[in-house]
């Protein structure tokens, strides 16, 4: 039973990790239907820039709590990483707005590599600790354990989805947003500017990207240029699980994948008598999805659209 | 016409002497050949998948890993070294013929494409993008993981000792003596692996203008007016994913004798990723142009590993710049710019995606 909770909790920390990314996707992919491959790299280069503004930090200002130092630094990344998905989106998506639809992902993908270089080339190849900045003191309850960190994913988490679903719902940009989704051509006839629109959708994502690589960094202590790979491609079938272009199925496809994920883990060598391990524990996510899309096409929440893609 | 015949010949010419050509530069650079033209028999592969049916599939080389694994394990001790009923069985190993392995390798990889193609049918576009990305991902973390309880794939460690193709008494390992004359075993292989696309692009080009292809190209263009016309679909489809797999299979199983080594770690997502990339860069659904891709994303990289090396760019950067670092840099590059610049491709057809619904108007 112990076990279980853990794997709750463990999955609940990966899956609000997967669940912010992953709206990241489906954001996108919901305006200009594209599959934005670098959104991962945008998370690896998040996190990067937090672990390089923490490290001079801490050495520049020895006494500041850890908090505080996590705080600006997130919030510094952060601008970072929504000036280079905004920088992405003008160079390497728009021009390619009306082209046939292969061209873009190509240019996606060549994205990916070449901010994964970057990040190579800036950062050396090695990986870098990730400095515990919150106490490291874990939390008994009913058996589980639970850190500090993990409490400030899930609250971090909360408060983000609490914001984004404010923005998209309640304000004049989500409410363009929505539109632009809906239908480009009539939006613009409406007076929506569709090119801002998609800026602010990359300027978004990329924020709750960065938030969750820097959830990510913390949670395993390591970071390095090529973490952004498996937490993207994760997320987005995460986004695809719960109905690509869909916001409330982004979070819940995401949190399921990472309940299965690290519920299935955590089970395997049991269940199959120690045949399994937890090494395959990659493979979850893609059995689920292509199960899931085999019965329901469209996804978890997504709508029933004959001829979507 | 008679032009266009004489520049057939010439280019037929030149192919046939380009190994003897760079043989004298060195067996590197035969050695490079050897390997674009194994990414161009992948990517006539997936052009049949991606470019003629309009299936994309992001999962592609799954099917090039189960032609190198069976090939690797029908080829090499590891079977023989691991079980004692099979060492009993077949004392010195399995070495199986040519002859059997490139059709079994088509079989199963088709086979598999058909069963993979199958659950997919359903889905469009970018659904059946990721469910073929997930299919890749399974099947390389099984090769990765099923050294135990059974060692079968060995693992991360992979498989070593394949056997070098033999064919008609020639073995394609040892280079050949011709009189005083040596033809080395990368321009052996050259040979061999040119007559394999000759081939393919042959069965390529009749496929494009088949009632098959047609019935394809079709579906590409507006499936549900397919449908409408009385093509079936389903079959259409699943047909377009078994052939492309097999020429995935073929290509995987020359892989693994040519390099006499398989690991789980050649057949990542990169890697499929990179064989769209070239049949996308060079112009999806024209056989020239994906022949073109194919050669250049290849062929470019292990050029700009030997200009690096001439420079010596790591000490000239301080190590931060080394060769393959450079030619992920300018392949990412050279992505972006060519799609922003072409985004048909370098090469593309004339025809293709005349009706492509613009992305604006969903």
């Amino acid at each position: 039973m112990e076990i279980l909770l853990q794997q709750i909790i463990n999955g609940l920390v990966l899956g609000s990790m997967y669940a912010l990314v992953a709206l990241g996707y489906t954001m996108v992919y919901g305006i200009i239907n594209l599959i934005n491959f670098a959104h991962g790299e945008v998370l690896m280069v998040g996190a990067l820039t937090s672990w390089a503004i923490i490290v001079q930090m801490q050495e520049a200002m020895p006494g500041v709590p850890g908090w505080i130092i996590l705080l600006v630094a997130m919030i510094i990344s952060c601008v970072v990483a929504a000036a280079l998905n905004f920088v992405i989106e003008k160079v390497a998506y728009r021009p390619l707005r009306n082209s046939p639809k292969l061209a873009p992902l190509i240019t996606a993908i060549g994205m990916s590599i070449l901010l994964q270089t970057l990040a190579m080339i800036i950062f050396k190849p090695n990986y870098k600790p990730y400095p515990t900045l919150l106490p490291a003191a874990p939390i008994q309850f009913g058996g589980a354990v639970i850190t500090p960190t993990q409490i400030m994913i899930l609250g971090l988490t909360a408060v983000s989805l609490a914001v984004l679903m404010y923005l998209v719902n309640y304000t004049k940009l989500g409410r363009a947003m929505r539109a632009t989704a809906e239908n480009p051509r009539v939006a613009a006839l409406m007076g929506v500017r569709p090119d801002m629109v998609i800026s602010a959708t990359f300027i978004i994502g990329a924020v709750l990207a960065t938030i969750a690589g820097i959830m990510y960094a913390s949670n395993y202590g390591t970071v390095q240029h090529t973490m952004g790979f498996l937490p993207g491609l994760k997320a987005f079938t995460a986004a695809v699980f719960g109905g690509i272009g869909n916001l409330a199925g982004a979070v819940v496809g995401g949190i399921l994948l990472g309940l299965i994920e690290s519920i299935g883990s955590g089970y395997i060598g049991v269940l199959t008598g120690g045949v399994l391990g937890s090494h395959y524990s990659d493979i979850f996510a893609f059995i689920v999805l292509i199960i899931m899309l085999t019965l329901r096409p469209s996804g978890l929440l997504g709508e029933r659209v004959a001829d979507r893609a | 016409m008679k032009t266009t015949r004489t520049g057939w010949i010439a280019f037929g010419a030149a192919l046939v002497l380009l190994p003897l050509l760079l043989q004298y530069m060195g067996n590197f650079w035969v050695r490079i050949a050897d390997v674009a033209l194994l990414y161009v028999l992948l990517a006539l592969g997936l052009n049949i998948v991606v470019g003629f049916a309009g299936l994309l599939d992001l999962g592609f080389v799954a099917f090039f890993a189960i032609g190198a694994y069976m090939y690797g394990l029908m080829a090499s001790p590891h079977l023989s070294e691991t079980f004692a009923w099979f060492a009993r069985l077949f004392p010195t190993g399995l070495h199986t013929s040519i002859w059997l392995v490139v059709p079994l390798g088509a079989f199963i990889a088709g086979v598999l494409g058909i069963l993979l193609g199958a659950p997919t049918l359903k889905l469009r576009g970018d659904y059946l993008a990721i469910v073929t990305l997930g299919f890749g991902e399974i099947i390389r973390v099984f090769l990765n993981n099923l050294d135990h309880p059974v060692n079968i794939t060995n693992g991360p460690k992979g498989l070593n000792q394949i056997d070098s193709i033999r064919i008609l008494g020639l073995n394609l390992g040892r280079p050949l003596e011709i009189g005083d004359y040596t033809l080395s075993a990368v321009t052996l292989y050259y040979y061999f692996f040119l007559i394999l696309v000759v081939l393919s692009v042959v069965i390529c080009h009749r496929l494009e203008l088949s009632r098959i292809g047609r019935a394809w190209m079709a579906i590409r263009e507006d499936e549900i007016a397919a449908k409408a016309m009385g093509i079936n679909t389903r079959n259409m489809k699943l047909m377009a994913f078994g052939m492309g797999a097999t020429f995935g299979g073929v290509s995987g199983a020359m892989f693994a004798a040519f390099q006499g080594f398989v690991s789980p770690e050649s057949f990542s997502l990169m890697e499929s990723v990179m064989i769209v990339a070239m049949v996308v860069l060079g112009g999806i659904g024209h056989l020239p142009g994906v022949i073109l891709g194919a050669v250049l994303l290849s062929a470019m990289p292990e050029v700009l590993r030997w200009v690096s090396g001439v420079f010596d760019l790591q000490r000239l950067t301080d190590g931060r710049l080394d060769a393959s670092i450079l030619r992920q840099l300018l392949i990412a590059l050279a992505m972006i710019i060519v799609m922003l610049l072409r985004p048909r491709g370098l090469w593309p057809t004339p025809e293709h995606g005349k009706s492509l619904p613009t992305p604006a108007g969903k």
